[in-house]
Order: C-alpha cells, then sequence, then structure tokens
C-alpha cells in the first residue's frame, strides 16, 4: 500500500541548501545523469515511455511519446524548451519548486536532451518571478561549474549549452508554440499545427517542449525504474504529481501525492474548510481553463480519466477551493476578464468573443441583466470552443459554462436582487 | 535623453554578451529590453533604437515586441512598482479590497476606481500600484508583489505599511526573496541575466510550500523505494537522514 503523500520533488525543500548543488547532491541528486548517458539514448526515451509519465502541464500527453517524435538523423539542431512560463489561473507547483530545487530541473533537462540529441535547451521562466529566476540561474552556473553542463558532460562526449530565459508577461507564451515564438524574439503568437514542434519548432527545427514537474519528474524514473515510477498512481494515470491547495482551506499549500488522490482526501489534510461554518461550494480541479467541480465531485479520483468522467480536467493540479460566501459568478467574470486581457489577438473568436462575454456578465453581475443574456453567453461561448486559433480561446467559456451548469439559479438570482446577492467581505482570508 | 557615449559602450558590450546566449539573435530580444530598461526604468525611444541597431532590425519590430508584453513600461516607472494580484483567487481572499485601499491610499479616492491596468503613482514618485494577473503564488493569497518579489499572505492594513516603508526608505524584505528588496532598475538587469549574487538569500521554501512536506514526515509518509533498494526512500531529491 502506497503512502497517502509521497514526496519526491517536495522531498528536500525543507532543506535551507535545497536549491544549491552541494545540497541537491547531498539529498541524492546528479545520481541519474551518469546512469542515463550510459544508457543509449533510445534507452532513455524508452525507459521514460515504460514509466509512462504524461505531461505535467496539463494536457497528460504522453512525455516518452513526445520525446520519440523528434526525428533522428535528420542533420537538424534539435531542442529542448522547458515551460517553465506557469501562469494559468490557480496553478502555483512550478514557481516553488524552481525556487527550492532548481537542480532537479536542470538535472532532468541534461538527460532529456542526451535522449532526444539536442544540444540547447532553454528553461523559458515566467518574468515575474524574480527569486525563482535567481535560483535557476545561480543552478545553471553551478552545474557548469561542476561540469553537468557545457562540453563533453561527466566525459561522455555529450555537450549541452543550457540557457535561462525570462518571460516578459504574457500568459499566451504557456501555450507551447506561442512560447517558440516568443522565444525567437517576437510577439507571442501560436503558430498552426501541423507542423508540430517535434517537426518544425524553434527556428524551424525539431523542438521538445515539456513542462517543468515533466522534465523533473525524469530523474527519478532513471534513478529509480520505470516500474517504480509506473506503480504509483491509477491505472492509466501514473506515478506522482504535487497538488497545489488554494482558497478556503485551513493549510493551503503544496501536496505531493500519487495522482488519484481526492479532493476530500486534500482538504482533510489540510486541515478542513477555512470556516467550518461554510462548506465546499466549487473548486477547479486543475486551474481557471478546467471546468468548475462542486461538492458532488469531492470523492473524483484526480487522475486524467477520473476527472475526464466528472465532465472537467485534471489540467495542473491546481485546487483553488470556495466555500458558500464566495459568488459564483463573481469568480467566472473575473477568470473571463483574465482570458480577455491575456487574448493575444491573434484570432477574432477569442479576441471578439472574451470582450463580448466580459461586457454581458458584467451586465449580470450588476444585476442588470436580461433573461437572454444567459443564452447569449451560452451560445457566444459555443462559437469561441472549437474555432479559436489556440488553447487559450477554448478556455474563454469554460469558468462561466460551468458555472451556469451548476449554479444557474444564483446567476439569476443577480437579476431579481438587482444586484449581487453576496458581501465580498465574507469570503477575505480576514474574515471572521 | 539619448545615452551618453559610456553608457553606449557599456550597453553595447551586455548586448553583444546577451546575443551570444543564442543560437540566433533575434532571441536576445527581450532580454535586450531588460536591459535597456534596467538602463532608465522604462523601454524608451532611445532603449527601442539600441535595440534595433544591435540586433539589425527596424525600431517598428521592436516597438510591436515591447508593446506586446506588459513587463515592459513604457513611461518612467517608479523605484518600487508594487501590483496586487486580482485574478480570482487572490481577489476574493481579499485582493479586490487591498487593490481599493491601495490605489486609494497611494493616488487619492478616484484612483480606487479604474481599471487598474494602469500605475497609480505616489506624488513623490517612488511608489506605483497596479491589477496584476495569477502569479503563481496562489497557495499565498492575496499577494501583493514589489518589484516582482513575492510578498505573501497581505492584508490591506500590512500593504499600506508597505507603501510607507517603501516611501520612507526602511528596510524592507520579501516575503521569499533576498534579504532586502531591490529597486526597479535592478531587477530588470537580473531579468536581463545578470544576477546580483542574492540567490542564495531567502528561505529555500515559503510555508505554505512544505505543508505537505511537513504532514508526510510527522505521519511516516514517504515515496517507496527504489525497485531492489534496500533504501527507504527513493534516489532523486531524497530526504537526507
Amino acid at each position: 500500500m502506497t503512502d497517502t503523500l509521497t514526496p519526491v520533488l517536495t522531498a528536500n525543500w525543507d532543506q535551507p541548501d535545497s536549491f544549491t548543488l552541494d545540497g541537491y547532491k547531498r539529498t541524492g541528486g546528479y545520481q541519474a545523469l551518469p546512469k542515463a548517458l550510459a544508457m543509449a539514448p533510445d534507452d532513455v526515451i524508452a525507459a521514460v515511455k515504460a514509466g509512462s509519465l504524461r505531461g505535467r502541464g496539463g494536457a497528460g500527453f504522453p512525455t516518452g511519446m513526445k520525446w520519440s517524435f523528434i526525428p533522428q538523423n535528420d542533420g537538424k539542431p534539435h531542442y529542448l524548451t522547458v515551460n517553465a512560463d506557469e501562469s494559468e489561473p490557480g496553478t502555483c507547483k512550478d514557481v516553488p519548486l524552481m525556487m527550492a530545487n532548481p537542480h532537479v530541473l536542470i538535472e532532468g533537462a541534461i538527460i532529456t536532451c542526451y535522449a532526444i540529441r539536442a544540444s540547447h535547451a532553454f528553461i523559458y521562466v515566467r518574468g515575474e518571478v524574480l527569486h525563482t529566476i535567481r535560483r535557476l540561474q545561480l543552478a545553471a552556473a553551478q552545474a557548469y561549474e561542476a561540469g553537468y553542463l557545457g562540453k563533453n558532460i561527466l566525459g561522455s562526449g555529450f555537450d549541452l549549452e543550457l540557457i535561462v530565459h525570462a518571460g516578459a508577461g504574457a500568459y499566451i507564451c504557456g501555450e507551447e508554440t506561442a512560447l517558440l515564438t516568443s522565444l525567437e524574439g517576437y510577439r507571442g503568437l501560436p503558430r498552426n499545427r501541423p507542423p508540430f514542434p517535434a517537426v518544425e519548432g524553434l527556428y524551424a527545427s525539431p523542438t521538445v517542449i515539456n513542462n517543468v514537474e515533466s522534465i523533473s519528474s525524469v530523474p527519478s524514473i532513471i534513478a529509480n525504474g520505470s516500474e517504480w515510477f509506473a506503480d504509483l498512481g491509477t491505472e492509466k494515470s501514473k506515478g506522482y504529481g504535487i497538488f497545489s491547495l488554494s482558497g478556503h482551506v485551513k493549510t493551503p499549500g503544496q501536496y505531493e501525492a500519487p495522482l488519484g488522490i481526492t479532493l476530500r482526501e486534500l482538504i482533510d489534510l489540510a486541515g478542513g474548510m477555512l470556516r467550518p461554518n461554510h462548506e465546499l461550494k466549487f473548486w477547479t480541479p486543475g486551474g481557471s481553463s478546467t471546468p468548475l467541480l462542486t461538492k458532488e465531485h469531492l470523492d473524483v479520483p484526480l487522475d486524467f480519466e477520473g476527472v475526464a468522467a466528472a465532465g472537467s480536467m485534471l489540467g495542473t493540479r491546481a485546487l483553488q477551493i470556495f466555500d458558500t460566501t464566495t459568488c459564483v459568478l463573481r469568480a467566472a467574470l473575473r477568470w473571463t476578464e483574465f482570458y480577455q486581457h491575456e487574448s493575444c489577438g491573434k484570432c477574432t473568436p477569442c479576441r471578439e468573443g472574451s470582450y463580448w462575454m466580459v461586457r454581458t456578465l458584467e451586465r449580470l453581475e450588476q444585476g442588470k441583466g436580461t433573461d437572454a443574456d444567459l443564452e447569449t453567453i451560452l451560445d457566444v461561448g459555443s462559437n469561441i470552443m472549437g474555432r479559436a486559433f489556440c488553447a487559450l480561446g477554448d478556455a474563454v467559456p469554460v469558468p462561466i459554462t460551468s458555472a451556469i451548469q451548476y449554479f444557474r439559479d444564483e446567476i439569476i438570482q443577480h437579476q431579481k436582487d438587482g444586484g449581487c446577492p453576496f458581501d465580498p467581505a465574507a469570503s477575505t482570508a480576514w474574515a471572521v | 535623453m539619448p545615452f551618453s557615449t559610456e553608457t553606449l559602450v557599456r550597453l553595447r558590450e551586455d548586448a553583444t554578451e546577451i546575443i551570444g546566449r543564442y543560437p540566433k539573435a533575434r532571441s536576445a530580444l527581450l532580454p535586450l529590453l531588460y536591459l535597456v530598461q534596467a538602463e532608465e526604468g522604462y523601454v524608451s525611444e532611445d532603449g527601442i533604437k539600441f535595440c534595433a541597431e544591435v540586433l539589425e532590425i527596424t525600431e517598428t519590430e521592436v516597438l510591436g515586441v515591447a508593446t506586446f508584453y506588459t513587463m515592459y513600461k513604457h513611461e518612467p516607472a517608479a523605484e518600487y512598482q508594487m501590483g496586487v494580484c486580482t485574478n480570482t483567487t487572490c481577489a476574493i481572499m481579499g485582493g479586490d479590497q487591498i487593490y481599493a485601499e491601495l490605489a486609494a491610499y497611494i493616488g487619492g479616492e478616484d484612483a480606487a476606481h479604474g481599471n487598474g491596468h494602469h500605475d497609480i503613482k505616489s506624488p513623490d514618485g517612488k511608489v506605483a500600484v497596479e491589477r496584476l494577473e495569477c502569479n503563481a503564488a496562489c497557495d499565498y493569497a492575496p499577494v501583493v508583489m514589489v518589484n516582482w518579489e513575492f510578498f505573501d499572505n497581505q492584508t490591506p492594513q500590512s500593504a499600506k505599511r508597505l507603501v510607507d516603508d517603501l516611501r520612507s526608505g526602511a528596510h524592507v524584505a520579501p516575503t521569499r526573496g533576498p534579504n532586502r528588496l531591490c529597486t526597479w532598475k535592478q531587477a530588470n538587469r537580473i531579468l536581463a541575466g545578470y544576477g546580483d549574487g542574492q540567490a542564495a538569500e531567502g528561505p529555500s521554501a515559503g510555508h505554505a510550500s512544505l505543508v505537505g512536506l511537513k504532514l508526510a514526515k510527522e505521519r511516516g509518509w514517504k515515496a517507496p523505494a527504489a525497485n531492489g533498494s534496500e533504501e527507504s526512500s527513493p534516489k532523486a531529491g531524497k530526504e537526507s537522514s
């Protein structure tokens, strides 16, 4: 029987020097790298495939399969780009991971580059997290000094340059093709697929783009074996992951557990709801782009299949938890405003749809809505979904559509009352 | 004001180094914009001219990029740029109230009612406040950032105290960051890729980052041992005994 919590990536975070090379090595770091370098690159890919690691950035695509799409002997340079642009509302796992344990990401990046035959790796980290960037810069410098980066790594003949690249404040750059456009020095607009990045990515060369947590999971798979990883989690969602609890719980924070844990278990671990007289009302399983769930879903296994069966998505395991003091319309409006603000403007459904959706939602929230507004919103939503250029557009209607599904009466109540029936002061961290 | 000859020599040296990091020069544009912003506090016309010149692209191309990304300022920034997260979780946990009180405190009553995507500056120009989108610290909600450093678990009172301290020049340290808050220009230099030697300061992780690990230790929970290993804990990131 596996333990309820299984700290791997978070296991050394309480050490005062966990972010240094010495601190990381003292707790088992850089032991997977020589092991990987002694393997054939294809065997490293096979090991990650056998571990059944699925992308930790939200989509859950099998990581090893992604790597195997990189054409070999094509004469082109290959690139690894780590997506460290963590910006999905509610998502807060990669930033503390890179602050406390940047070397596990760098070790994972080196192993990945060896496997896909890349000689350049980029960590595209959002710019708004200065201390995390300092820690990444320090870790990269230390790794170069120790011979884990640069020429002829550990005498293997393998060369790798790693560049820490700060983004500049654009949620869209978390979308993989927009990230590449941004990394090339342009406005961060998404690109058409195909061609997929594995064929034409950075500088039109084969490129793997993986989330921070995915790449950071690689050393543990190589060091402990594919079976070790695959024995954790559930049938189709293997391994462990960081679950980030925020909002109305007693102890919000990071909980690393095998995939498949439930919100009921996690809230219990977090000491229960913040205020015992206010129960759970709604929550996101994996950030604002994943449909809201309610207290009916407390026992849904938090793995890719379980959450999908409940009508949502596992996403980034960003569990934003709201109690009965919270107005769901206010929450959905704010998320929709976010998408409007972050829409890159490239395609009409997202640019115009998010704008008009915000206008209509504002009217509803102020209690000035009409009977037709809900239908208008659902209609606009269904005209954005599937018609936008990238996943940002698809996410625009998600919060309000799921809010209407579960709380239609409450939304209509705004209109009846001529305003919001909730007191925002009652939801704050300092409310009694 | 155009850059002096000495400044230009220094900036060109940095620019050459920054461009040298990348397989293709154009990739250096974002860090180069940080470089000029570190010099003047914002991306001025001269800054744009400089980036265009070193990359051999047009000023329009540089401007197009500089205006796409919200972290580049187009007018002189304050020494301390405060941002209040008002995305959903932070807003509901109190970020909306913090923003409204802070905007009024810094810029007067009228300032509290704007859309907040523009800076509100204190009369002495030292502090500016704006709304921020989610900054990946939701477990510390409500969050305030100053010069992109974390000030976790804020209240309206603590945020106003922070403004007073910043304006009076008192010692200010972020919750998870170096021992002393750096200036806006210094922060931009770090974003251009030049560390300030303060990476080792501050905690490895904040309290909320550690709650799961603490609980696991209290209850004796661990990741399983590696296959065929006698050890009780897996390698790569395992806990030292």
